[in-house]
């Protein structure tokens, strides 16, 4: 699978997160505090709430429901209710796009 | 009236989940995105400062009434135990919510010190509640999916007034301590608490309940109820400000229902209550947004106040709007109060809604 060319680098503003919906599917981009780029199923395992309304702290992204929480480079769950993993694509830059590998 | 079955495994619970109201999208004011990161935004100051002012006034309250108990003065000890107890009993209940949600604090782990120690004041295992409150801001007030709905149709009035004492829910607790602590989840726990958390349910219950033993055990030892005056005691003999407080939260307005703005209420009040409550008497707020923390909820409902009735000026006239509908329902009128809306508020969508509330 080609890579998909998902926003440009400022439309996500460092530490935070948009909504990306693609193919009828949504998925969410994060900026890390440390200007890397990630990109993860756009819905909380726990119970189906877009994570682009929730906060963005380090490396975590905190679901706005029940502040469920995920690494959001790995989507590893990381507190209660989550316990499911949140599946993660690969992302490049190239510019000032980012690129999203949907595998 | 509808009847209702509000347990968790009846036929409300099947209705719920067939008509879509389980998990469903609720409504919520428009806030932009920087506004509302702005909201989320932690902090640690506040909390610390409210924690500290909390527990030292609490050690203070304690240490007094315990003086003036052993030295006779029971009488002279009363209202420092009054004192104490409201700040165990009842800002616990705010303590144990707020930092459950993770929002009280920025830092991790005093946000679960300051959960655990409500919790085992309020006597809520930390496991399953964290669970039960989750389900309540997921399905809020839905009949037969909300474990936390304090007021029934009909209202079960002797179980809110004996509240107000904290027995019904002491001897629940209690009940619920004895059955985890043998190993064993409720059947209603286990509709929302997943297996892979049920151990740690029962190391929490057996651990209370050996601290409450032990509490037993050194009154009868010194043959004095101190021991029951400090730990225990006071989720009875200071519960009054919680339920006093937390009635207000939904009663008397819509259930089964996907808006905020009709099965919560917004109470404003004075300094003291809201200190001992943590800010929830912004409870739309609150609901809409629950990442919102505590502190900043005065700011959220400047911001959102034009599309949300307008909030009840005092836990006075909060009672004043409820009481006569749960007289009304106690009579069997299936009624709910419908606040109005400010004209500047996008309208009640009672398409959404499974049943239209009850004008009133
Ligand atoms: S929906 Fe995300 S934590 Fe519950």
């Amino acid at each position: 699978m080609p890579w998909t060319d998902a926003c440009a680098t400022d439309a996500i503003e460092e530490e935070d997160v948009i909504r990306w919906d693609h193919g009828g599917r949504t998925y969410a981009l994060y900026r890390s505090p440390d200007d890397q780029f990630f990109c993860t199923d756009g819905l909380c395992t726990h119970e189906q709430v877009h994570l682009a309304d929730g906060l963005v702290m380090d490396h975590i992204i905190e679901c706005p429901k029940h502040n469920g929480q995920f690494d959001y480079r790995t989507g590893a769950p990381l507190r209660a209710p989550v316990c499911t993993a949140l599946r993660t694509y690969p992302v490049r830059v190239e510019g000032t796009r980012v690129l999203v590998d949907l595998g | 009236m509808r009847p209702r079955d509000y347990s968790l495994r009846g036929p409300d619970a099947r209705r719920a989940v067939e008509t879509g109201l389980a998990a469903a999208e609720w409504y919520h004011s428009e806030i932009p995105r920087k506004t509302m990161k702005d909201l989320m935004q932690r902090r640690d100051g506040p909390a610390i400062r409210d924690t500290l002012v909390w527990l030292g006034a609490m050690a203070l309250l304690a240490g007094t009434a315990s003086w003036l108990w052993v030295a006779g003065h029971a009488w002279w000890s009363l209202p420092f135990w009054l004192g104490y107890g409201v700040l165990y009993g009842s800002g616990g209940d705010s303590r144990w919510h707020e930092c459950g949600h993770g929002t009280a604090f920025r830092t991790g782990w005093m946000n679960e010190a300051v959960y655990q120690l409500a919790s085992f004041m309020m006597m809520r295992n930390p496991v399953s509640w964290r669970w039960s409150h989750a389900r309540h801001h997921t399905d809020t007030i839905i009949v037969g999916r909300d474990p936390e709905i304090a007021v029934m149709r009909p209202p079960a009035l002797a179980r809110l007034v004996l509240n107000l004492v904290g027995i019904p829910d002491v001897l629940a607790a209690l009940r619920r301590m004895i059955l985890n602590a043998a190993g064993r989840l409720h059947p209603e726990e286990a509709t929302f608490i997943p297996p892979s958390e049920a151990p740690k349910v029962v190391r929490i219950a057996r651990l209370w309940l050996a601290i409450y033993a032990a509490t037993v055990a050194a009154a009868l030892l010194l043959s004095s109820w101190l021991p029951l005056l400090l730990i225990g005691g006071p989720r009875l003999y200071g519960a009054w400000h919680h339920v006093l407080t937390g009635l207000l939260q939904h009663g008397g307005l819509a259930d089964d229902v996907t808006d905020h703005r009709l099965n919560s209420r917004t109470v404003l009040m004075n300094p003291v209550s809201r200190f001992i409550y943590w800010n929830m008497n912004y409870h739309v707020e609150h609901h809409m947004f629950p990442m919102v923390p505590y502190h900043a909820l005065p700011r959220l409902h400047a911001l959102i106040r034009h599309d949300l009735p307008a909030p009840a000026p005092s836990i006075w006239a909060g009672y004043r709007e409820m009481l006569p509908i749960l007289r009304r329902q106690l009579r069997g009128e299936d009624v709910a109060l419908r606040r109005a809306l400010p004209p500047t508020a996008r309208p009640y969508r009672d398409e959404f809604h499974a049943a239209p509330v009850a004008a009133e």
